[in-house]
C-alpha cells in the first residue's frame, strides 16, 4: 500500500485536509463555520438563489465566483419548470457530498478511483404537501442512493469507502438527523 | 503496577476509596461476566489455574480474582481512603485523602476510564413518567418496571442489558449508533484467543496510524456468555428486540427522534468484523493453523427492517424506562494538575503524563490495544514502572543536592 501512495491520484489534497484537521484541533474556534445562501423570489414557484460568501477560519471568506441556482417546479405542477425542484437540490446535495467523501476517503486509503457514478431517488407521497392527509409527512419517506464504482480495490474495500463516506458526510447527517430551524421575518 | 514497583523495591502505597475491586463490587449489573476468557487475565506472577480456562468470570469471581491478587502480592492497599485532591508540592505531589495527607515524588493515576456514565444532554427532555437509568446504575430486571424499555447504545453493555430485559418479558427498543460486531467464538477458538495470538492486542500506540482515533474506537460488542454464544443485533432481533437508529433528539412533547443512519451503522460494523476475521484467516494461514482449526465462516449480514422507525412517542408507546448505555468517562474532579485536555482527559504519551513523575494506567489503548483489559495491565506496568524508576534515579541527585 505504501508504495502506491505516490501514484494514487483522485485529485484530492488529502495532506492539506489532514493538516487542516491538525490545525483546527489546536484552534477549535477556527473550525466554526457558517454556510450561506441568498434566495429571491422571481415569479410563481420560480426563485433564484446565489452562493458566494461564507465564514470560517476566523474570518469572512469570499469566492471568485458567485454560484447561481434557479429553482422551480415542473409543468405537471402547472409551474414554469425554470429549474430543479427544491427537493431535487437536496438530492444533489446528498449525492455530491457522499461522492466527494468517497474521493477523499479513497485518496486517504490509497485507492485509485477510475469512475464513480451515483443515482439517487427520494420517495414522496404528495398527500403530505398538498394537505390531503395529515398523517403523511411532507418530506421524503426514504432516499435510495445507488453507486457504481470502478476502482483498483476489492469489492469489500469499495463498500468500506462508501460506508465511511456516509459516516463523515455533512449532508447525510443533515438528512438523517433532526436540525433546529429558525425562520425570522424582517 | 504495585507488583512491578515492589520488584524494584520502590516504596509505594495504593489508595482505594472502598474495598479492593470497588467498582466491580458496586458499579456493575448482577449478571455481568468478564468479556475476556479466564485464561486471558494474566497478571505479573499470577494467572488462572482453574479447570475452565475458556469460561468468563462472574462478577463475584472477578472480585475474588482481583482481591486474591492483591493478597498474593501483599499489595500495600489503604482501603476506605478517598483521594480528595492531588496537587503539585515541593519536588513532588501532595495527595489529600479523607484519612490524612501523603507527600510523594510520583503518582500513578489508576482510577479507571469508566467512573461516570456518559448521558447525553437530551436525557433532560425525557417525559417525567419515564425512569432513566444508566448501564452503571442498572442491576437486574427486578429494578425495571413492566412494559417498554428504550436502551440507548448497542455496544457491549447495551446489547447485554437489552438481551436480559427482552428475555424478562420487557419490550425492548434498542437505539443503535456506532458499534463493532464480533463473533464470540471463531473457527472454534475464542475471538480473544485469535486477537491475542495474531498480535492484534499487542499492537502498540506508537505503531498505529492515528492513535487519537484508535483510542476512540468503541469496544467490541462482546459478551461473556456462559455457553460462549455470540450476542449480536441479529440475535437480539430474533429475541424480539426492535432496532432503531441513533437517538438524535427528544421533542418538547416527548417524542424520541431516531437517525436514519441505522443501515449504514450496521453495514460499517459488518465490514469491520469481516476485516478483522480476514486478518485472522490470513494469520492462521501464514502460521500453518488452517487445518488445526475449523474452516472460516462469516455471520450473515445484520438484518435491518425496510423502514426502521424514525420517531417514537415514548409515553404512548409504553416506554417506562430509558437506559443509557452510551459509554463512560473518567472522573478527575480531584486532580488539581494542569494535565487535562479540553475534553477533560489526561494528556499523556503512552501513560507518561506531561507532569513529571505522573503516570496513567488502564485507559483505552494507553500503550497497546489491550491496555484497558486486565491482561493489558502487566506489560504497561512493566514499562511504566521502568520509566518511573529511572525518573526517581535521575531526580534523586537533584533532590538531595
Amino acid at each position: 500500500m505504501a508504495d502506491s501512495s505516490s501514484t494514487v491520484d483522485n485529485g484530492v489534497h488529502v495532506q492539506a485536509l489532514l493538516d487542516a484537521r491538525d490545525a483546527l484541533t489546536k484552534a477549535p474556534q477556527a473550525a466554526q463555520f457558517k454556510w450561506r445562501a441568498a434566495c429571491e423570489w422571481k415569479n410563481g414557484t420560480h426563485s433564484h438563489s446565489t452562493v458566494e460568501s461564507f465564514y470560517g477560519l476566523g474570518e469572512e471568506q469570499h469566492r471568485k465566483t458567485t454560484f447561481k441556482f434557479d429553482a422551480d417546479h415542473p409543468e405537471v405542477f402547472a409551474s414554469a419548470d425554470k429549474g430543479a425542484t427544491p427537493v431535487e437540490f437536496v438530492l444533489v446535495g446528498l449525492a455530491s457530498c457522499l461522492t466527494a467523501g468517497i474521493a477523499a476517503v479513497a485518496q486517504n486509503r490509497n485507492i485509485q478511483l477510475k469512475s464513480v457514478t451515483a443515482t439517487i431517488e427520494g420517495d414522496m407521497d404528495l398527500a403530505g404537501i398538498l394537505g390531503i392527509d395529515s398523517e403523511v409527512r411532507n418530506g421524503f419517506n426514504g432516499i435510495t442512493v445507488k453507486y457504481k464504482i470502478d476502482a483498483d480495490a476489492k469489492q469489500e474495500d469499495i463498500e468500506a469507502l462508501v460506508a465511511q463516506s456516509q459516516k463523515r458526510s455533512a449532508v447525510y447527517d443533515i438528512v438523517t438527523n433532526p436540525t433546529n430551524v429558525t425562520v425570522q421575518v424582517n | 503496577m504495585s507488583r512491578c514497583l515492589a520488584e524494584r523495591s520502590i516504596d509505594h502505597v495504593l489508595l482505594e476509596r472502598g474495598e479492593v475491586a470497588h467498582s466491580w463490587r458496586t458499579e456493575r449489573w448482577d449478571s455481568l461476566r468478564l468479556l475476556t476468557p479466564n485464561w486471558q487475565s494474566r497478571l505479573p506472577g499470577f494467572s488462572y489455574d482453574g479447570d475452565d480456562p475458556d469460561g468468563y468470570r462472574s462478577l463475584p469471581e472477578v472480585v475474588d480474582f482481583i482481591a486474591g491478587y492483591a493478597k498474593a502480592i501483599s499489595a500495600p492497599v489503604r482501603t476506605h481512603t478517598t483521594v480528595t485532591s492531588v496537587r503539585d508540592a515541593d519536588a513532588g505531589y501532595l495527595v489529600r485523602t479523607n484519612r490524612g495527607d501523603w507527600r510523594c515524588r510520583t503518582v500513578v493515576l489508576a482510577s479507571g476510564a469508566c467512573n461516570i456514565a456518559r448521558v447525553p444532554s437530551l436525557a433532560a427532555r425525557l417525559p417525567a413518567s419515564v425512569a432513566s437509568l444508566t448501564a452503571q446504575s442498572y442491576r437486574n430486571p427486578a429494578q425495571i418496571a413492566e412494559g417498554g424499555v428504550l436502551i440507548v447504545g448497542a455496544s457491549s453493555s447495551g446489547t447485554q442489558i437489552a438481551n436480559e430485559l427482552q428475555r424478562s418479558r420487557r419490550a425492548v427498543t434498542l437505539s443503535v449508533g456506532e458499534h463493532i460486531r464480533a463473533p464470540r467464538v471463531y473457527r472454534g477458538r475464542d475471538l480473544e484467543w485469535w486477537m491475542d495470538a495474531a498480535g492484534v492486542l499487542d499492537e502498540r500506540y506508537d505503531q498505529v496510524d492515528d492513535i487519537t482515533r484508535a483510542r476512540r474506537v468503541p469496544s467490541l460488542q462482546l459478551a461473556g456468555t456462559p455457553d460462549r454464544s455470540t450476542l449480536d443485533l441479529n440475535v437480539l432481533t430474533d429475541a424480539g428486540v426492535r432496532l432503531v437508529g441513533r437517538l438524535a433528539g427528544v421533542t418538547e412533547d416527548g417524542k424520541a427522534q431516531f437517525a436514519g443512519s441505522l443501515r449504514n451503522m450496521c453495514a460499517m460494523s459488518d465490514l469491520k468484523m469481516r476485516r478483522l476475521l480476514d486478518l485472522i484467516d490470513e494469520w492462521a494461514r501464514a502460521n500453518g493453523l488452517d487445518h488445526a482449526v475449523e474452516p472460516p465462516d462469516r455471520l450473515p449480514p445484520t438484518r435491518v427492517e425496510e423502514a426502521p422507525p424514525l420517531g417514537m412517542d415514548l409515553v404512548k408507546s409504553g416506554i417506562k424506562t430509558v437506559i443509557w448505555a452510551t459509554g463512560y468517562r473518567p472522573d478527575y474532579s480531584w486532580l488539581e494538575l494542569p494535565v487535562l485536555d479540553r475534553k477533560g482527559y489526561v494528556t499523556h504519551d503512552g501513560g507518561i503524563v506531561c507532569s513529571p513523575g505522573v503516570y496513567l494506567m488502564g485507559m483505552q489503548f494507553l500503550r497497546r490495544r489491550k491496555s484497558a483489559l486486565i491482561d493489558g495491565a502487566g506489560d504497561d506496568a512493566r514499562e511504566l514502572s521502568a520509566h518511573l524508576a529511572a525518573y526517581l534515579d535521575n531526580a534523586a541527585p537533584r533532590l538531595s543536592a
